[in-house]
């Protein structure tokens, strides 16, 4: 073996060396089997790279260790370098050196410069020890899995499909089109959302590369980058989708009418259902908790009129094993629960609702076919509070980040209100307006100067049920005054939250999650849909709360990636 | 079951109708209030200032007996169960003040006694089942509005007693005492505290708005836990009458008495005539007395 | 109804002294009104609390003296139980009260000949106890 290459970056990125390289090579020159080189520019230089690359090709170097404040970012490029001019990367390695730094006052180079060599030194040692392995050729798949289902996941599906690869669409919902179908219009357009889903999701149903696993659950996962063995549970539907034609004579003649998750409160559903008419795939399930054969033995009319007899009350959970080369995280998000909000009623107050509950009851689809109507009475609500950051932006109480995407639909609720009941009053209440999209603050200007709502600067205290009302204590900080308004309906914007289960998910997929359950990206700025583990990527509200168009970015963006990381594994199937 | 008791200022005079009744029915339902021997008045406000240590020498000082004599402390006033229970804590966790604290007060308290609100030794020590088939006089479902105030329950993290926006303890003791609870809004807003003697024109807005949210939800009395409370919301009804004649008053009992009246007191000792707006004719009216 | 900013008033000696009784940093509160929206006696204060932390940050010492704010607070905690920021207003209150009860001249805020007779005959001690502590010096 020869010597091993030290290359000394002191990076001054920041204006000041970090460490005193000279320490370093005065003590690494004592070494034989070590070669020290300073480079007193940054490395991650044109002329630095052109440099390290000389180094190891005229020195004759089979092991490089080069000290680096940003190997994540700086590492990949400087080993493709050195593999460009065919050395072997398995033997070198660019090292962290801000742990050794964390302990150090600013500007003692030479501490910094101590506690660097010992880190170099070690790493020395280790890469001495490294011995060839043998080559192996390992199988890659060129298949990919997209957990998640919601307009990112299809949007991911769609590219990669269209690349000629093969996509496993994985969903927990008995079909595709995630939160996007409970929207009833999206802005700044106030395009008809379910218009601009549904032609999606047919492409993603009927797309000869993609193929649908809904309904199921990712049950465990293995194995590395390429060679990714995946278990997925499908849950039981008691229905066979073989037989199905989706003609949804089950769903019509179902006596049971059950409070539905889809609906968000406001609406009832049935014990077997399909998500919407245009569901794809379009066959239904059976919710065993609410069934009337389920609980209580009775009933089984859908059995009877199912004209294919498709209904199978025993079926039960399967299990499939798909392997693949990728994955790509789009599991979406959920609301904080406005039960837990004390303040606002713990969500015992009928006619509080949430912004999502507020889509259902305005979607021409939905419970109340479009009409805005009150929960408890069903009468037309005329002063409409709407309330932003409920949850978000409390780091006393809730959560301390901004939801992002709350000020764009509020205003949008307002507006939407507004339109179909013109001698209503409007009222937001909100903290600071968010816009900052494509055409956004021209959205909230307009339903300003156009619809009259009135913007109401500051928290809602405490609402509470007064008799037929709901009363709303809040101020209006910039009159200063304390504002009391006896509203016929409230709609909370409560925070963005992480799909419940992504915590667990995360943990099978050795993936990161931060403190409030979203996904971890790579870097902040630079990696945002990479998850740090190689093959595994992240897109859409699963990394942070974001609206529409940057999730569809985001998906586009992970697809990319895929093809990237797939693209370097010519000679493989 | 013995507890060491905390009178405070007002229980064995003005408010001797929230004593007597407590301790009577102490006795029917099997423990006993103990008058802590040396005591002081607990100061009625818990000095919000951090640097204000005088301020928390008499709760210091009640606490440090109460360790002497040994035992868990109680108190029948609001008012009183929160200045000590966050003296309490405060000298628990905080060592610099306790220090000073106890070099003041020349002894030696660690913030280790057990304080409880009565409230909290009827539903964890007896026992609200127990309660129920203590009742000997049936209140036929009386509708009663519970006036928690703000004492009780906040700063929750510090007075541990009930969810401070929906509490339900007070409506769980009516209904073991066979009475219907009635929930209103305005049962956690301030009764107006002392500003009934520094801006009284607003503690009677505040009494205003508190009653005639209990009248509207279908309230036939109101019941505290407070001797201030009860001040607010009964003797100032005079008031609050001269600025809403339209305010049709409502009698205000404190939970004592509506315990005892529950649990067969002889109704002399449950001194309804103490109270300023007199709940014998609704009471009566109700062939409960 | 300008008023001139400088490094020299924002933050001033008046309201150091208002975090340091209180313990609280005015800095953190982002001006959301919950706590005026949410105080039982708000409706008689001339400033609401939350103005009444913003014009001590600017160091608006005089307007905050002058108010009737801090002297109307029941001290009931309703403003510091709903804080986002997990700001003590309370004690904020208390602090700026305290700010005109320990200077050298007696400034009290009540005087007990001030309270007609057949009132003291009425009122409970508790009251009057709470009600000098937090009026007088």
């Amino acid at each position: 073996m020869g010597r091993v290459g030290v290359v000394l970056c002191s990076c001054d990125l920041e204006g000041a060396p970090l460490f005193d390289p000279d320490v370093l090579t005065e003590k690494l020159k004592r070494r034989n089997d070590v070669l020290p080189l300073v480079y007193r520019s940054p490395a991650c230089s044109e002329s630095g790279v052109e440099a390290i690359r000389a180094f190891v090709e005229e020195s004759d170097l089979d092991r490089i260790v080069v000290t680096c404040s940003r190997p994540e970012l700086f590492g990949p490029t400087c080993m493709k370098v050195l593999r460009q001019s065919g050395h072997n990367t398995a033997f070198s390695e660019v090292i962290d050196i801000r742990p050794a730094l964390a302990s150090v006052e600013k500007g003692g180079l030479k501490e910094a410069a101590e506690h660097v060599l010992d880190l170099v030194e070690r790493k020395i040692d280790e890469i001495r020890g490294r011995v060839p392995s043998r080559k192996e050729k390992i199988p890659f798949t060129k298949r990919v899995m997209v957990i998640g289902a919601g307009i990112t996941g299809i949007t991911a599906s769609i590219d990669l499909g269209n690349a000629g690869y093969e996509v496993l669409l994985v969903d927990r919902l008995p079909s595709i089109g995630g939160r996007m179908l409970q929207l009833s219009e999206t802005f700044p357009t106030l395009d008809c959302a379910q218009c601009t889903l549904t032609p999606k999701t047919v492409e993603t149903g009927q797309h000869p590369q993609i193929r649908l696993i809904t309904y199921s659950e990712i049950e465990s996962v293995s194995g590395e980058v390429g060679n990714i063995l995946v278990k997925i549970r499908r849950k039981a539907a008691y229905v066979d989708w073989e037989k199905c034609t989706g003609c949804g004579l089950c769903q019509e003649k179902c006596p049971s009418k059950v409070p539905s998750e889809f609906e968000r409160g406001v609406g009832l559903g049935k014990a077997i259902y399909t998500l919407s008419p245009q569901a794809v795939p379009n066959k239904p399930v059976i919710n065993r908790e609410v069934c009337r054969f389920f609980t209580k033995g009775k009933c089984r009319v859908c059995e009877k009129v199912c004209p294919v007899g498709a209904i199978d009350y025993e079926q039960e959970d399967t299990f499939i094993e798909e392997r693949v080369g990728a994955i790509i995280v789009a599991t979406g998000f959920d609301l904080y629960p406005k039960e837990e909000i004390g303040e606002y009623g713990y969500g015992d107050v009928p006619d509080v609702i949430d912004g999502l509950a507020f889509e259902r009851l305005n979607s021409a689809s939905g419970p109340t076919a479009g009409e805005i109507r009150r929960p408890s009475d069903g009468h037309i609500p005329k002063e409409m509070v709407f309330i932003q950051c409920v949850a978000s932006r409390d780091p006393e109480r809730y959560m301390p980040y901004c939801s992002r995407a709350c000020c764009m639909y509020t205003a949008k609720h307002a507006r939407l209100y507004k339109h179909k009941v013109h001698d209503g009053r409007a009222y937001i209440f909100y903290m600071d307006i968010r816009s900052m999209g494509k055409g956004y603050e021209e959205f909230i200007q307009q339903g300003v100067e156009e619809e009259g709502i009135l913007y109401l600067r500051g928290r809602v205290s405490r609402l509470f049920r007064d008799n037929d009302h709901v009363v709303v204590w809040g101020v209006d900080t910039l009159t200063g005054k304390k504002v009391e308004i006896a509203a016929d309906m409230v709609v909370l914007a409560t925070a963005m939250i992480p799909s419940r289960g992504v915590k667990e998910l995360a943990e099978k997929l050795g993936i990161k999650t931060d403190e409030y359950g979203f996904l971890t990206e790579a870097h902040w700025k630079l990696y945002p849909v990479e998850s740090g583990v190689e093959g595994i990527y992240l897109a859409g509200c699963a990394q942070g709360p974001k609206d529409i168009a940057d999730t569809v970015a985001q998906g586009n963006a992970a697809a990319s990636k895929v093809q990237a990381l797939f693209a370097q594994y010519r000679n493989s199937s | 079951m013995e507890y060491l008791y905390f009178p405070g200022c007002t229980l064995y005079t003005k408010a001797k109708n929230l004593d007597e009744a407590g301790r009577e029915c102490a006795k029917v339902l099997g423990f006993e209030l103990r008058e802590l021997s040396n005591w002081t008045c607990c100061g009625a406000t818990f000095p919000l200032a951090k640097d204000n240590i005088m301020a928390l020498a008499p709760p210091a000082r009640i606490l440090a007996r109460a360790k002497e004599e040994g035992g868990t402390l109680t108190t029948l006033c609001s008012v009183c169960f929160n200045v000590i229970k966050r003296a309490n804590r405060l000298i628990r966790e905080d060592s610099e003040k306790r220090e000073k604290i106890n070099t003041f007060i020349e002894m030696d308290y660690q913030g280790d006694v057990r304080v409880l609100h009565y409230l909290e030794i009827l539903k964890r020590d007896v026992g609200f089942e127990t309660l129920k088939a203590a009742v000997k006089r049936d209140l036929g479902g009386l509708k009663v509005a519970p006036f928690y105030g703000c004492m009780l329950l906040r700063p929750s993290e510090e007075m541990e007693f009930d969810d401070k926006e929906a509490p339900t303890i007070f409506e769980d003791f009516l209904k073991a005492i066979t009475c219907e609870p009635v929930d209103f809004p305005y049962k956690i807003e301030c009764c107006g505290a002392f500003q009934s003697v520094g801006a009284p024109e607003v503690a009677t807005e505040c009494a205003y708005s508190i009653l005639s949210s209990a009248v509207r939800n279908g309230a036939e009395a109101v019941t505290t836990t407070c001797p201030l409370c009860q001040f607010n919301i009964d003797s100032m009804q005079k008031e609050v009458h001269e600025k809403h004649n339209d305010f049709p008053g409502i009698p205000i009992l404190y939970f004592t008495q509506l315990l005892g009246l529950a649990l067969g007191l002889p109704v002399e000792k449950l001194d309804f005539g103490r109270n300023d707006v007199d709940p014998r004719p609704l009471l009566k009216g109700k062939e409960l007395i | 109804m300008k008023i001139e900013i400088s490094r020299q008033k924002v933050h001033n000696e008046f309201a150091q002294k208002v975090e340091e009784i209180s313990g609280q940093n005015l800095f953190a509160c982002y001006q959301c009104g919950n706590c005026t929206a949410g105080c039982p006696v708000s409706f008689a204060m001339d400033l609401g609390p939350h103005q009444v932390i913003r014009f001590s940050l600017l160091g608006l010492e005089k307007e905050v003296l002058e108010s009737n704010t801090f002297w109307i607070c029941a001290s009931c905690l309703q403003c510091t139980s709903r804080c986002p920021k997990g700001l003590d207003i309370a004690r904020i209150m208390e602090a700026i009260r305290l700010v005109i009860l320990r200077k050298k001249e007696r400034l009290d805020r009540l005087e007990i000949r001030e309270l007609p007779g057949e009132f003291l005959d009425r009122v409970p001690q508790i009251a009057l106890i709470s009600g000098f502590r937090k009026f007088s010096s």
